[in-house]
């Protein structure tokens, strides 16, 4: 084991396969000289040469859909979109070649993208995203968002090996705030699986990235054993874990840092409204930034991503419900 | 008004492609390797891509296909032309006016009937209709309806060639009225700036659905942008196959030997409306006219004929050939079962043993 950031992980988990498995190679806008703007593949072109290490043009579609034509050929593309936001431009060939490509005619199409997603630094409306959700409602597209150090490389490497097209969500908040111990060796976690963050008994809280952190600081406001369920993964996602954590409660906050409406929570929530409904003692809650663009100014992000303090709220509502 | 399907130069006007000439001698088409039953194959190919689409006229009418209907007349001689002169492991990504390619590569026309039919045995097995189809072990790639969104995936193909230094190249389709959009425009400037193995076919049929060109593009002719990328531009006379094998060629072995792309311009008219239910009113009469004299089967036949003796048995026994093929086909498509619902979502996820394909591995 090493203690690692969160973004050391990641660059981890991708060298080792690069190492191991020549079909992998990265493409993106600033990775090879620069390192990538947050420095994920600092150095990796030193080691792996500049036709492993790509140096696009500013082009996200030709990134995008040079990563699907690679992976048809039989490579392992790990694309950079260089924010998660400017992954609209690409979004046809995420969407409609990559997401469908195996359904209608066959042929998988297995690539990473990394999206450095996620606010809180006055990135604005253009560099503050989580258009998890969006990706999340296409069939045939993987979306894994990842929490800790450990998560991250496990799932960097699950996400490479898996035979589709793979989402992958590194929050720019956890890159250098969040350290863990990683193992050195080459492992993986299981893309669909959620991991228990916290055990408790009183109330649940579904959410994943981020806020797993922000639900975390808030359990340790209430007067309430609360059981935090990190997903890791977005789609698929793990109903079972969500459900088991809901029997065991009976309440249950889902939390996460996108927009309300039409984010990923709704579909959470309606399924534990369809299958738990006998076993709650409170209506489901939700947390969710509000339907509006992610602002610029500190002081209003402040009021559009969910504070410690609106969880530590709704949970303790919950609780006295 | 400049000319965009002139040959000529008009005064004045620079011609920053190259104006492919055209086709020549039998001695000069053999110098390219092609021999003489190369060029019989090559006519037989064209009969066929035509026959599969007037059947499949015939099948529309009588109401056995969902949806609506392509077809690519007009432009039999490019598309047969191009995949002849590709080599076996190169790989494409045609379009819905380029069934000649499926054709020339070896898709067997029943399973295009069943596709067009949604039937369990087209390539997509009823999930997806008309000319969104290919045999990726003939080295062919789907189509989406996007156009060209498959050109930049045609990209991506070259650069795992590169990556691997393998001697392969990838061709990637649009038509003149795609070259509008940014996704050309990304692929092209990618593919030149890595000076990726990759062609570059532009099917200039003149009408994007009802838009005419001159709506469409400013520039004289549209391989001149290759210029702008960094590479060679060439416009072609599309009706005329040998000159467009000839071209496809050059571009083929200058890529394959690391000479970078080539954007192959190849001007036809689209001879019917945009699908079925378009009567094409809005393109004259006489352009029609004109073009239907320069129809590429008849011009090839009047080529085979005078340069390559083909005969009058010769003739019959290809066209019964092919009738005889047409037939069995349809036949064989129509016995084909309709898809089970019980598989709508088989395959929305792949599984690790999907990977098993000849270019996974």
């Amino acid at each position: 084991m090493a203690e690692m950031t969160y973004l050391q992980a990641i660059s981890d988990g991708l060298r080792q396969e690069m190492r191991r498995d020549r079909r992998v190679f990265v493409l993106g806008e600033d990775v090879g000289v620069y390192g990538g703007a947050f420095k994920v593949t600092l150095g990796f072109q030193e080691e792996f040469g500049s036709w492993r290490v790509i140096d696009t043009p500013l082009s996200e579609t030709a990134i995008l859909a040079g990563a699907t034509g690679a992976a048809l050929m039989g490579m392992r593309a790990v694309a950079e979109m260089q924010f998660a936001d400017f992954v609209s431009c690409a979004w046809d060939h995420l969407v409609t070649v990559a997401a469908k490509q195996r359904w209608r005619a066959g042929t998988p199409v297995p690539f990473v993208l990394r999206l450095p997603s996620g606010g809180g630094f006055s990135g604005g409306p253009f560099h503050s995203q989580n258009p998890e959700s969006s990706f999340a409602h296409i069939p045939g597209l993987k979306c894994v968002c990842p929490a800790t150090p450990e998560d991250a490389k496990g799932l960097i490497i699950a996400a490479i090996e898996d035979p589709n097209p793979v989402l992958f969500f590194e929050h720019k908040h956890l890159y250098r705030r969040i350290k863990g111990e990683v193992p050195e060796e080459r492992y993986t976690v299981p893309i669909g699986k959620a991991r228990i963050h916290t055990e408790g008994s009183d109330v649940s809280v579904i959410t994943w990235g981020a806020m797993v952190y922000t639900a975390e600081e808030a359990a340790a406001q209430v007067d309430a054993s609360v059981e935090i369920v990190d997903l890791r993964s977005v789609m698929p996602w793990d109903k079972q874990a969500v459900l088991d954590s809901v029997r065991k409660t009976s309440k249950v906050l889902v939390l996460h840092e996108d927009t309300r409406s039409g984010g990923f929570g709704g579909e959470i929530a309606a399924t534990i409204g369809e299958e738990a409904f006998e076993d709650l003692d409170a209506p489901v809650r939700r947390i969710a930034a509000p339907d509006c663009p992610v602002p610029f100014s500190p002081v209003l992000e402040k009021a559009f991503i969910p504070q410690v303090e609106d969880v530590a709220r709704g949970l303790r509502e919950l609780v006295e419900y | 008004m400049r000319s965009a399907f002139s040959f000529e130069r008009e005064d004045g006007a620079v011609a920053i492609a190259r104006l492919a000439e055209p086709s020549g001698s039998l001695q000069e088409v053999r110098e390219w390797g092609l021999d003489r039953e190369d060029l019989l194959q090559m006519y037989r190919n064209m009969l066929i891509t035509r026959g599969v689409e007037e059947r499949g006229h015939i099948l529309y009418r009588q109401g056995k296909i969902p949806g609506s209907f392509y077809t690519g007349r007009g432009n039999e001689a490019a598309s047969v032309a191009i995949a002849t002169a590709m080599a076996p492991d190169d790989v494409g990504t045609p379009l819905h006016r380029d069934m000649g390619v499926h054709i020339t590569r070896g898709v067997e026309p029943w399973r295009i009937f069943a596709q067009y039919m949604g039937r369990q045995d087209g390539p997509t097995h009823g999930k997806d209709g008309n000319v969104h189809m290919a045999d990726e072990r003939l080295g062919l790639i789907a189509m989406v309806s996007h156009l060209p969104a498959m050109l930049p995936v045609a990209v991506g193909c070259a650069l795992a060639f590169r990556i691997r230094e393998e001697r392969r190249v990838a061709v990637g389709w649009t038509g003149e009225g795609a070259m509008a959009r940014g996704d050309a425009h990304e692929g092209m400037n990618f593919a030149g700036v890595r000076r990726l193995p990759v062609v570059f076919i532009c099917d200039n049929n003149q009408w994007a659905y009802s838009t005419p060109t001159h709506l469409e593009y400013a520039v004289d002719h549209l391989a001149d942008r290759a210029a702008a990328y960094g590479f060679d531009g060439v416009v072609v006379d599309g009706t005329d196959v040998l000159a467009v094998y000839r071209e496809a060629k050059r571009a083929l072995e200058k890529a394959r030997d690391g000479g970078g792309p080539t954007l192959i311009e190849c001007q036809t008219l689209r001879m019917e409306g945009h699908a079925v239910h378009d009567d094409a009113f809005y393109v004259p009469k006489e352009l029609f006219e004109q073009w239907a004299a320069r129809d590429p089967l008849e011009r090839y036949r009047t080529w085979l004929r005078s340069n390559a003796d083909m005969s009058d048995a010769e003739e019959e026994e290809m066209t019964g050939h092919v009738k005889r093929l047409l037939n069995d086909a349809l036949q064989r498509a129509e016995e084909s079962p309709q898809p089970d619902p019980a598989d709508l979502l088989d395959g929305v996820y792949a599984a690790p043993e999907d990977l098993d394909t000849p270019h996974h591995k």
